[in-house]
């Protein structure tokens, strides 16, 4: 009796384990069957680059979505990037430690915060602030813009790079800088040469995850971009990235002929493209803790 | 009279780690030119000390220090000294050798290039210069340009020395700088550091009695953070004037 229960045990836990794991499978096939509907009448690259997108027509081209989508996530990136990196060194190079200690925990409750509360934080504060210096670039712009969702999403993503720089940065060992150190070099010589040099893939992977979910990032962008299912030409135009498209139709007219199967095939792209950047972001880290060694 | 000038000078040197008093009032004089070992017990502050030697300490969180450290009479604890200029004048060797993270020929101009040096001339000299005195040269010179890290171990802590003479010092610091290599490649930079003396200033830590007695000329004993004898290495070994360092020597202590 008690090896039965052993047993039984042991192949709940297994399937329970098993389950999960599989999801990401499952949700692969799933989207990807979902979708096949509009794949069997128009071809994926035409879908993927044409920038028509008329559901009541049958126009389902999904470019606009991928351009908004790059330009995003690659505003909150030039933003994000330089200072999130600028506070992990100040961080773990210059600061005392009781600052680190005090600085650091905030930083990572900031990640804790509900992205709907970032998206308010963005229509309240940083759309009328675009809306307001976009003149002073000869452009009007109602502030629901491609800048709005890259500077909300920069300060939803700085923690992600700053927590993962801290950790590389904190695995290179002391006594390398020290060697770097008794030579004569400052402290920014050390960290250039030394701790970034060394640190280099920690610091790839910390932007690529911070990149991974900057694209996936749907609730905060949302709010903000404006969703005008066209390509941005400036920063200061809305966009319409991929994730908030589908949030705001799904469900609602899907009477539509293909809508939801072209929804599910926006979806399917930007869970590849999510994961194929958070495989890269692992192999980077990988690779950064061989060197760490 | 060599033995009288001392460039390396300690005078009532106090450090504490928060709360905790890791040397208390150490005064001493490093003869210039040869090479002074530093021997206790771990935990005594042997590495404290010679960390102070190039204010490294200053990298350490909740260090306080008070009292002198001379270098060339200047004291490198003052309020106008420049530390990159004090550590320029120390190589340092550490525990486990730490190769930066480029190519050996890098490895060796970084510290030249730091201080201004651009010649692409002068610095190949440079490389091939120190290699050859670490005693390296020869076993690297075919791929200069490969990543310090290919090369093992002991070879590795040759290239630190190499790297930390390139800075033309005058004093070499070795925080035992054999404890991760094999017998024979300690014996390497064992030797090394005897061929250097002429040159240098050599202040090692070590917790090997036996290298101490293969290498030093003079001997600073520390114990708990205490200076318990220092003096010229024979007399050290042959009549240790405090039963403290009798003990230690016997191994009664350890």
């Amino acid at each position: 009796m008690r090896l039965l229960k052993e047993k039984a045990g042991r192949t709940v836990m297994f399937i329970l384990t098993v389950l999960p794991t599989l999801l990401l499978v499952l949700m692969f096939f799933g989207l990807f069957r979902k979708s096949r509907a509009i794949l069997a009448l128009k071809s994926f690259g035409g879908l993927l680059f044409s920038s028509g997108w008329h559901p009541l027509r049958g126009e389902f081209g999904l470019f606009p979505f991928l351009i908004g989508t790059l330009w995003v996530t690659a505003v909150a990136l030039v933003i994000a990037v330089p200072i999130s990196l600028l506070m992990a060194v100040y961080l773990s190079e210059y600061a005392p430690r009781g600052f680190r200690d005090f600085a650091k925990p905030l930083i990572d409750l900031l990640s804790g915060i509900p992205s709907v509360i970032f998206g308010v934080w963005g229509v309240l504060v940083i759309v009328p602030l675009v809306g307001r210096i976009a003149p002073l670039f000869g452009r009007y712009s109602s502030g629901y813009s491609v800048l709005a969702g890259g500077i909300v999403l920069a300060v939803m993503i700085f923690p992600t790079i700053i927590h993962v720089a801290l950790e590389v940065f904190s695995a290179i060992p002391f006594p390398l800088r020290e060697a770097s150190l008794s030579l004569g070099a400052t402290r920014w010589e050390t960290t250039r040469h030394v701790v970034l040099r060394k640190g280099s893939q920690g610091i790839i992977a910390a932007c690529v995850l911070g990149l991974s979910r900057a694209l996936g990032e749907t609730m905060a962008v949302l709010m903000v971009v404006g969703n005008v299912p066209a390509a941005p030409k400036s920063v200061f135009d809305a966009g319409y990235p991929l994730p908030a498209l589908i949030a705001n139709n799904y469900g609602e007219i899907l009477s539509v002929p293909l809508y939801d199967s072209a929804l599910m095939l926006a979806a399917l792209v930007l869970f590849i493209v999510v994961q194929t950047f958070n495989i890269l972001a692992r192999w980077f880290l990988v690779r950064a803790e061989r060197r760490a060694e | 009279m060599n033995d009288v000038r001392s460039h390396l000078s300690i005078r009532n040197l106090n450090v504490f780690y928060g709360d905790l008093q890791v040397l208390k009032n150490i005064s001493l004089d490093i003869p210039d030119r040869k090479i002074s070992v530093i021997i206790g017990p771990s935990g005594c502050g042997k590495t404290t000390l010679l960390k102070s030697m190039n204010r490294l300490l200053d990298h350490v969180d909740e260090v306080r220090v008070d009292g002198e450290v001379l270098v060339d009479g200047e004291d490198i604890y003052g309020p106008n000294v420049e530390v990159t200029r004090i550590r320029k004048k120390m190589g340092l060797l550490s525990q486990k050798p730490q190769v930066l993270p480029m190519s050996i020929y890098d490895n060796i101009a970084y510290g030249p290039r730091i201080h201004g040096h651009r010649d692409r001339k002068r610095l190949d000299f440079i490389v091939r210069n120190y290699l050859s005195a670490a005693g390296l040269w020869e076993e690297v010179k075919d791929r200069l340009h490969h990543p310090a890290s290919r090369l093992s171990v002991g070879q590795q802590q040759r290239l630190c020395l190499a790297r930390g003479l390139a800075v033309e010092p005058e004093i070499i610091l070795g925080d035992e700088p054999t404890s991760a290599l094999d017998p024979q490649s300690s014996q390497r930079i064992e030797r090394r550091l005897v061929e250097l003396k002429k040159d240098y200033t050599v202040v090692v830590v070590t917790h090997i009695l036996r290298q101490a007695r293969r290498i030093a000329d003079y001997i600073v004993f520390l114990y708990l953070g205490e200076l318990v004898e220092h003096g010229p290495a024979q007399d050290v070994f042959a009549n240790p004037r405090d039963p403290r360092t009798r003990a230690y020597l016997t191994g009664e202590i350890s």
